[in-house]
């Protein structure tokens, strides 16, 4: 365009007042051309966004405005026998984050956690999880919250952004830790469960899956179908109205054969020991307590567990978080013998075939010190007084592969099907398995450790359990958890009731008699309890007895059945670096079989133990966390046991005549 | 004549009435924006425009001697204010943009808007007009330019510094300067562009740049505004989801609903219908800007009446492409649409000088002096 006249070639361009207006006029119309061009470039984008791109816009703009939550269904309850919730649901009050919406996430639970008293170490949690956090997936910051903290933190919303208060359920174990190991815990899912299925209600906030024992076993089961909740929400995720909800469907329960008051009693018994007990129902096979202390607090874990109380349950020597009734693993020890009594009778030896003992057995160039001179044996004086010597002198007559079949067709060394925690089943050791294992000749040697249930024997406390429960009833029980599942019975087992009789005479002399255990007569009317006592060593050259250091003690183990001539319970104990069998195992099994037959006295001589030792294991627990934390960050949200009326109780107190009022330290719990 | 009298009559109603339809029409997006009611925003847009309007009036009296005498004062006094809110913002430490006189919160970088083609009007009215394509026409102009636009680029204020080179480029294209000069500064800029971009720009001038070219990088932050502007607009349709009904704006989803993102609230309650309805305003309201510096007699008049014009437009402009995606997120607000005090002050200047040139205009018909 040319502007400035025709005369190019001048260094300057002719110039005057009529040529500028006329370059007015000219740019002034270039440049409202460039406006009216511009116009229509606006007009026509607008037409492409409003018109063109409607539908993909509207569709955006619903999926803003609308926020399908799923609301995470009520999981199914843990019933014991008597239709007890072992596991049940209480509602409360949750506070969740969405890492997503927040301007400063660190900032904001701090705040955070200044309202709801979280201790730091909670809120480093929290924060860890929300920098770790992907996607708008909320985070759970705090649950079982009371009402005024839940209204404090919604009072203080606006300054709170992405944080979100809701209502919900948490699990709940009335009895926590007694059922720790028998029922695991709940958690939210981490990220490889999620990656494994691919669900949106695993990343629903409030949702957790069973981490652990039937929790885990029985989660799709327990779960329930979630509810949804079609919202309104604002950009800051607060929510503006409810658009339609579909409810939840709770999960089905599972009904356990435990019961739960002696599983609580037993769980309690234990007291300050480590180990596990479990008890079988004779007449079913259905396993009444099944119990591995000490434990943790399940309910402590139901919001996540705190990383300084996972601290102290991995540092503690005596494992809380090991199940130990079924994958702990121990030389049973003398438990063994009234096993090996059947299977020498059924290969043939009399039991009144005797042995002398001088006080141990003579093996080659090896002397086996035996107990005590028991002088001369037969097999029931063998169980009653547990003289080594006889049963070194049958297992080297016979051989061990004589004992070992017996040993398995009772139970030991054997996985049950049984749901929740995968078992470690042990070893029965025969020659056979020696050379698959270390390529060695099975010697003598090994065939006399075998037969006191020492060297490579090793069995966890539900199988000496099953077996206790198999002499006792002479049948080939099948153990079960879930109620009304009764197993049938397996084969026969291979022994005859004549040969039974001398067996049960030696176990009900341990406990009646003059035998190990006479300390541990039940003090009942007409009712008494027959018994082995069992102490293993741990190390070869510790001799026996107390020893100053816990972890190189003997462990002690019992079983029992009682009553002894109509057997209706079959237990087995076995207490970590317990010492002798019979001091430490057969006191706790006297107690619960007292319990079992009259609770009021099992009561009885479980408080003034309990007096003793500090209160129940969760107050033990949570003052153990305190002085573990230090004082200033005492954890003030674990669950009270005593708000959960209008359930039927599950404690070991329930079983108690209504009359006796609780105790003081149970009501004063708070 | 007419029962209309005259001091109504005279007023330019071509422009005052699609005007005041905009603005109504602005206090009812606003209404709505403030979460359906007159508080916060509504009636003070309405007060404010009624005001100015006021004020304006009165000022179209002012004669053309006084306008060209008054704006080197004018010029200078607002120069004094960008140092003084500089200085301000020096010692207060952080960068600041205003000045607190008691209840008045005057914003000098909006000023220099208007002033600046102000004042180059009255530079150019006055150059004799042999050296208009000298060194004489660009260099004192381009340091009327210069030195506001450094001085808003401190605070830092980069699309009222933008601005500010726009509306004088503008009145020096208008004025005459070569054509050659124009194409020549373009392939200047054209070089120094991507220079300046890198090491001129702040980091987060710098990204707005980068999110503007790809909105979905950054979904979360800076890219959200664009985003969520868009699906506001979108969902609109051809007749939007009614008043007061807007989901975007009214959830919080949409950024500054009642400024900078103003168009988009209207858009999504009044769909492509509001949209053009508020396109057609503009564009009648520039025309007739146009017209008057075009029906304008003499030199000053007419650079001023243009270059108001241009100044009004580059809001609408910047703006609008900003809320539609054709332009990274710059805090400018849309004319006589977006609340807020000092953007309102700054157009009705614009809208005020338009109808004083218009008057002048009808006093001293064509063909008169020439200056």
């Amino acid at each position: 365009m040319k502007l400035f006249g025709k005369r190019r070639k001048q260094r300057r361009p002719f110039v005057s007042a009529t040529t500028l207006d006329t370059a007015f006029s000219r740019r002034s119309f270039v440049v409202g051309a460039g406006m009216g061009g511009i116009g229509v470039l606006l007009a026509s984008r607008m037409a492409y966004l409003s018109i063109a791109e409607h539908e993909k816009y509207t569709l955006e703009a619903e999926s803003n405005r609308v926020n399908l939550a799923l609301i995470p269904p009520r999981r199914g309850w843990v019933l014991d026998r008597y239709g007890a919730p072992l596991a049940s649901n209480r509602a409360d009050f949750r506070v969740d984050v969405v890492p997503e919406r927040m301007t400063d996430a660190m900032g904001t639970i701090r705040k955070l956690g200044e309202v709801l008293g979280l201790t730091a170490d909670q809120v480093a949690d929290v924060q860890q999880r929300a920098s770790e956090a992907v996607g708008a997936q909320p985070i759970e910051v705090a649950a079982g919250l009371d009402y005024d903290k839940f209204a404090a933190v919604s009072v203080r919303l606006p300054d709170l952004h992405g944080v979100v208060p809701q209502r919900g359920f948490s699990r709940y174990y009335p009895t926590g830790p007694s059922v720790a190991h028998l029922i695991g815990y709940v958690g939210p899912a981490n990220a490889e469960e999620y990656k494994k299925e691919r669900n949106p209600l695993l990343v629903t906030p409030g949702f957790k899956i069973g981490k652990d024992g039937l929790e885990k076993s029985f989660d799709q089961q327990l779960r329930g179908v979630p509810g949804a909740r079609r919202v309104e929400v604002t950009a800051s995720g607060r929510i503006v109205k409810q658009l339609e909800t579909r409810e939840d469907v709770q999960g089905s329960s599972v009904h356990l054969t435990i019961d739960g008051p002696l599983q609580d009693y037993v769980a309690r018994r234990i007291g300050l020991e480590s180990g596990g007990a479990v008890v079988i129902d004779c007449q079913t096979g259905g396993i009444l307590a099944l119990v591995s202390m000490p434990a943790f607090d399940p309910n402590s874990f139901v919001g996540g567990i705190g990383r300084k109380r996972w601290e102290m349950l991995n540092s503690d020597d005596h494992i809380p978080l090991l199940n130990k009734a079924m994958r702990g693993l121990y030389p049973p020890g003398s438990t063994m013998k009234p096993m090996a009594t059947l299977a020498l009778q059924a290969h043939g030896i009399s039991p009144e075939e005797t042995v002398h003992c001088p006080g141990g057995y003579q093996l080659g160039n090896r002397f086996f010190r035996c107990d005590a001179v028991h002088g001369t044996m037969d097999m029931q004086n063998a169980i009653a007084h547990s003289c080594n010597t006889y049963f070194w002198s049958m297992a080297h007559k016979v051989g061990y592969d004589v004992i070992a079949p017996m040993a398995r067709a009772l139970g030991l060394g054997q996985e049950f099907d049984i749901p929740g925690t995968s078992q470690r089943y042990g070893t029965i050791p025969d020659s056979e398995w020696k050379m698959r294992r270390y390529k060695q000749q099975w010697t003598d040697a090994d065939a006399l450790n075998a037969a006191i249930g020492q060297g490579y024997v090793l069995t966890n406390p539900l199988q000496v359990a099953v077996m206790t429960a198999r002499i006792a009833s002479g049948r080939n029980l099948t153990p079960s958890l879930l109620l009304n599942q009764k197993k049938a019975d397996g084969p026969a087992l291979p022994f005859t009731p004549e040969m039974l009789a001398v067996t049960h005479a030696g176990m009900f002399q341990v406990v009646n008699g003059a035998g190990t255990a006479a300390r541990s007569r039940l003090d009942l009317d007409g009712i008494q309890m027959a018994g082995k006592t069992g102490t293993a060593q741990v190390r070869r050259l510790t001799s026996r007895g107390h020893v100053a250091d816990w972890a190189s003690r003997d462990h002690s183990h019992f079983i029992c059945y009682a009553p002894a001539d109509k057997p209706r319970y079959a237990m087995a104990t076995t207490i970590e670096h317990g010492g002798f069998g019979a001091s430490a195992a057969a006191p706790i099994a006297k107690d619960v079989m007292t319990y079992l037959f009259d609770p009021a006295k099992g009561m009885e001589s479980l408080r003034a133990k309990e007096a003793e030792w500090g209160g129940r294991p969760d107050e033990r627990m949570a003052r153990k966390y305190a002085a573990f934390v230090g004082d200033a960050e005492i954890d003030k949200t674990l669950p009270s046991r005593l708000n959960d009326q209008g359930f039927k109780r599950v404690d070991a107190e329930s079983r108690v005549p209504p009359e006796k009022p609780p105790t003081p330290p149970s009501v004063t719990k708070a | 004549m007419s029962i209309v009298p005259a001091p109504v009559a005279r007023q330019p109603w071509r422009m005052l009435i699609p005007l005041i339809a905009l603005v109504s029409f602005g206090s009812l997006v606003l209404y709505s924006a403030g979460g359906g009611g007159w508080q916060p925003y509504a009636a003070s847009h309405l007060v404010r425009f009624g005001m100015f309007l006021v004020i304006a009036l009165v000022a179209t009296r002012m004669r053309r001697e006084f306008v060209q005498f008054l704006a080197y004062p004018a010029y200078a006094i607002v120069v004094l204010l960008l140092v003084v809110v500089e200085a301000v913002g020096a010692v207060g430490g952080g960068s600041q943009r205003w000045i607190n006189l008691g209840p008045l919160v005057l914003q000098p970088s909006e000023l220099m808007k208007p002033v600046i083609v102000l004042v180059l009007a009255r530079f150019y009215a006055a150059l004799p007009v042999g050296m208009v394509p000298t060194w004489r026409a660009l260099v004192p102009a381009g340091a009327l330019i210069a030195v506001p636009m450094l001085l808003v680029l401190l605070q830092p204020d980069l699309g009222t510094a933008l601005a500010i080179g726009f509306g004088g480029a503008l009145l020096m294209f208008l004025a005459g300067l070569p054509l050659t000069w124009f194409l020549g500064a373009g392939a200047a800029a054209a070089v120094v562009a991507p220079l300046a971009f890198f090491f001129g720009l702040h980091d987060y001038q710098r990204k707005r740049v980068f999110v503007f070219l790809d909105p979905e990088s950054d979904p979360l932050g800076d890219g959200y505004h664009i985003t969520q502007s868009k699906i506001a607009i979108g969902s609109g349709g051809w007749f939007g989801k009614g008043f007061d009904q807007g989901s975007q704006s009214h959830l919080n989803y949409l950024p500054e609903p009642h400024t900078d993102f103003v168009f988009a609230t209207m858009a999504e309650e009044w769909g492509f219908v509001g949209g053009l309805f508020v396109l057609v305003i503009f564009a009648l309201v520039l025309s007739w800007g146009l017209s008057v510096a075009r029906r304008s007699n003499d030199r000053f008049a007419k650079l001023l009446a243009a270059g108001m014009t241009a100044t009004i437009f580059f809001y609408v402009a910047i703006n609008l492409m900003m809320v539609m995606g054709l332009a990274p997120v710059v805090g400018i607000p849309l004319p006589f649409m977006s609340h807020g005090g000092s953007s309102m002050m700054t157009n009705m200047i614009c809208i005020g000088t338009l109808m004083m040139i218009d008057r002048w205009n009808r006093r001293a018909p064509r063909g008169g002096l020439s200056g």
